[in-house]
């Protein structure tokens, strides 16, 4: 049977059970999307290409699976690239298929010609240029399962007009996917001296990182833990991974962590890291990072081990496979913690909590917070929040107390802002029924705004909550506390009138300016069908609390005027 | 304690495909570190491509780089060469004018160090050395004393004295 390129590329991405691409026509990716017209898979018709990548990868995040974009050659590709490192720091799957000119014009400067594969070398976990319409299925069969296994991460595929024109008689290979990768064969040695080490421990504590989420482990991980009762703590990444509802939750840690988690880490005696890289903005300054603590780091990246942190013991492996063993070795031996092993360190984290829990001060404006909580609160905590970056981006974290795994989509390692509202529609996309909403700010939100026509377009009801301050809220904070409030070039104050750019779309538009008005607002908001945006008119030099500063231990917060109140 | 910069050898073994220097280069590049000499050549296997690469670093460094070429699709196996477990060879082709007055002293250079002379024009030679860095240095150094107009020298290539 006769079979074009674009027949072969669609063939593979069905038996990869794509159900969505997130795209943008262009010249070089005619006959793909000519191909699409007659076929039926879902396409999502982005207003921008950085769009395209970041609904993928919110698709990703919020699924589970691997998120999908298409896009044409040349400025299309690299409009994709700050998505693409975007999803190679937070190691999301996402393949990304661009459109490349003909392989004979290759090298000739040719129009829409960029050397993608080039550019992206060093922001993708791996990528492809197909010069062979025999090695088409192969290589896009081959990027999912690259994208998919081991640390997950963005695969590009680039695909030469001429190769996808180009007809073949020949069959299909039936592409062999590898078996699911196994957990190391000394994981129960490894596994056995790691429960050793916490057996012995009187102040255990164990940090979730992403690495559960994308692992799936979410389930095992709360199981060991709570068979322990090792209190825990989160990166920004791994929130959700452990309910912020459970008494053992001691809080996010980091530069804006919570006083419990931060001193917590650094009291412990033992620290168990499950899928975490130890981030900066997680460990501050490293070598006054958990200076008492023996430390056991379980990652499926061997490049993390040992990186910025030394571990006592390392476990390569997945996080599932792990914490089924350490489970597992701990139900055959009847192996517990006694009470009154650890009860002194129970207590002490349950007075961290009590002494300076997560708290803000209310006046006349509206606080940021207090909209987040009400958000909390009106969604039972079950909404998918995506967010910008920024400060809004850390009050999201601080206050919305997530329950779940998959529901808080935020750029942790490039910190991109315009990320939120293209991963909202990736995510709503994703679980059309459950509510997504895109916690944002002013300035954020304009970086990626033309998606508010995709949003449209397709009737998706993502909520966008809108925290304006009128400032680059995050940048005129660190100009108050670090740069003699100089406040250079962090002032938004022309900004657009977000309610009637909402309306420009044909999206509804509420605004609040008083705390009274809140809740009215949130929930005409949620239970309208459809999108919707909100504009929340919040006190404008609110600051984020407590902030480590950059370079310096995780015990010296600054809580700003927080104190006075807890 | 003072950083223990020293020049350690690697070796790759990677898919034989156009990007893959580009890939491992930007492994090296990625991190602020010199390759200080490579070369590469296909092994048994034509679509396998054995590269070696010298490079100075601290010892961690050298564990850490490895874990990143690890992590490269193309690459199935990077993996550090010790010495003396392994011995490390280089080439060199130079080329000198031949003149009467410095016969001898070439005849004795090339039955001391085993050279050869692979090219032979009127007027001037093509020789060549193999040895270790130390050998080559020396030879290099007699060579610029005899006249040497130009050379090319190989990276390092090594191999284990056993299966280990």
């Amino acid at each position: 049977m006769q079979q074009t390129g674009s027949q072969i590329l669609f063939t593979a991405l069905k038996e990869e059970n794509v159900d969505t691409l997130f795209g943008y026509p262009g010249g070089c990716v005619m006959d793909i999307y000519d191909e699409l017209f007659r076929q039926e898979i879902r396409h999502i018709l982005v207003r921008h290409e950085q769009g395209a990548i970041h609904a993928a990868d919110g698709y990703a995040r919020a699924s589970g699976r691997v998120g999908v974009c298409l896009v044409t050659s040349g400025p299309g590709a690299t409009n994709t690239v700050t998505g693409i490192a975007n999803a190679y720091m937070d190691s999301i799957p996402v393949v990304v298929l661009t459109g490349q000119v003909p392989t004979a014009m290759i090298g000739n400067d040719g129009f829409q010609e960029v050397d993608i594969t080039g550019i992206t070398r060093t922001c993708t976990k791996h990528n492809f240029l197909v010069r062979n319409i025999g090695d088409l299925h192969r290589t896009v069969r081959e990027a999912f399962q690259i994208a998919r296994s081991g640390r997950p991460g963005p695969v590009l595929v680039d695909l030469p007009k001429d190769v996808i024109q180009s007809v073949t008689e020949a069959e299909l290979p039936r592409t062999v996917v590898p078996p699911a990768e196994e957990g190391r064969p000394d994981l129960e040695g490894l596994c056995t001296e790691a429960l050793k080490m916490l057996l012995q421990a009187k102040k255990p504590l164990i940090i979730v990182g992403g690495g559960v989420i994308l692992g799936k482990a979410s389930e095992v991980f709360r199981a060991f833990v709570k068979k322990f009762r090792i209190p825990v703590v989160s990166t920004l990444m791994g929130l959700g991974a452990f309910p912020a509802s459970d008494p053992l939750w001691t809080g996010m840690l980091g530069m804006h962590g919570a006083y419990s988690a931060n001193m917590a880490v650094s009291h412990c005696d033992l620290l168990i890291a499950v899928g975490v890289r130890f981030d900066d903005r997680a460990t501050s300054k490293v070598e006054a990072f958990a200076p008492h603590a023996k430390i056991i780091h379980i990652d499926i990246d061997p490049v993390s081990i040992d990186r910025i942190v030394r571990t006592d013991l390392a476990i390569v492996s997945h996080c599932t496979p792990a914490l089924d063993t350490l489970h597992r070795l701990s139900d055959e031996q009847g192996l517990t913690l006694p009470e009154r092993q650890i009860r002194a360190w129970l207590n002490q984290l349950r007075q961290w909590k009590a002494e300076m829990p997560l708290s803000y001060c209310r006046n006349q404006n509206i606080k940021p917070q207090y909209v987040i909580e009400k958000l909390h609160q009106l969604t039972q905590g079950r909404a998918i929040i995506a967010t910008e970056v920024g400060q809004h981006q850390m009050w999201a974290a601080q206050f919305y107390r997530f329950d779940e795994p998959n529901a808080f989509l935020t750029s942790g390692g490039l910190g991109t802002m315009g990320f939120g509202l293209p991963a909202a529609i990736g995510a709503q996309v994703a679980c059309p029924d459950r509510i997504v909403v895109d916690v944002a700010g002013d300035g954020s939100i304009q970086m990626n705004i033309q998606e508010l026509g995709t949003i449209a377009h397709y009737g998706l009801p993502v909520k966008v909550v809108i925290l304006n301050n009128l400032y680059l809220g995050m940048i005129r904070q660190w100009q108050e506390l670090f740069y003699g409030r100089r406040y250079s070039q962090s002032d938004m104050t022309q900004a657009p009138d977000f309610v009637k750019l909402a309306e420009a779309y044909g999206i509804k538009g509420l605004r609040a300016t008083k705390p009274e008005e809140v809740k009215r607002v949130l929930q005409e908001g949620l239970e309208t069908p459809g999108p919707v945006v909100m504009d929340f008119h919040v006190e404008p030099e609110e600051n984020v609390f407590p902030m480590v500063k950059p370079g310096t231990p995780l015990t010296e917060m600054a809580f700003g005027n927080v104190r006075a109140v807890a | 304690m003072p950083v223990q910069f020293k020049e350690r050898a690697i070796s790759v073994i990677v898919n034989n495909r156009p990007d893959v220097l580009a890939r491992i280069a930007g492994t090296f590049s990625a991190r602020g570190f010199n390759i200080e000499s490579i070369s590469a050549n296909i092994t048994r296997n034509p679509a396998v491509t054995k590269i070696i690469i010298t490079t100075l670093t601290t010892p961690e460094t050298i564990t850490n780089v490895i874990k990143q070429l690890n992590r490269l699709i193309d690459v199935l196996e990077a993996r550090r060469l010790r010495r003396p477990q392994a011995v490390c060879r280089e080439m060199i082709l130079a080329r000198i004018p031949l003149t009467k007055e410095r016969q001898e002293s070439l005849r004795e250079l090339i039955d001391t160090r085993g050279g050869k002379t692979v090219s032979l024009e009127p007027g001037s030679a093509v020789l060549e050395f193999t040895g270790d860095k130390e050998d080559l240095e020396e030879i290099l150094t007699r060579l610029e004393a005899l006249g040497m107009e130009d050379f090319s020298r190989t990276g390092v290539i090594a191999l284990e004295r056993s299966k280990s």
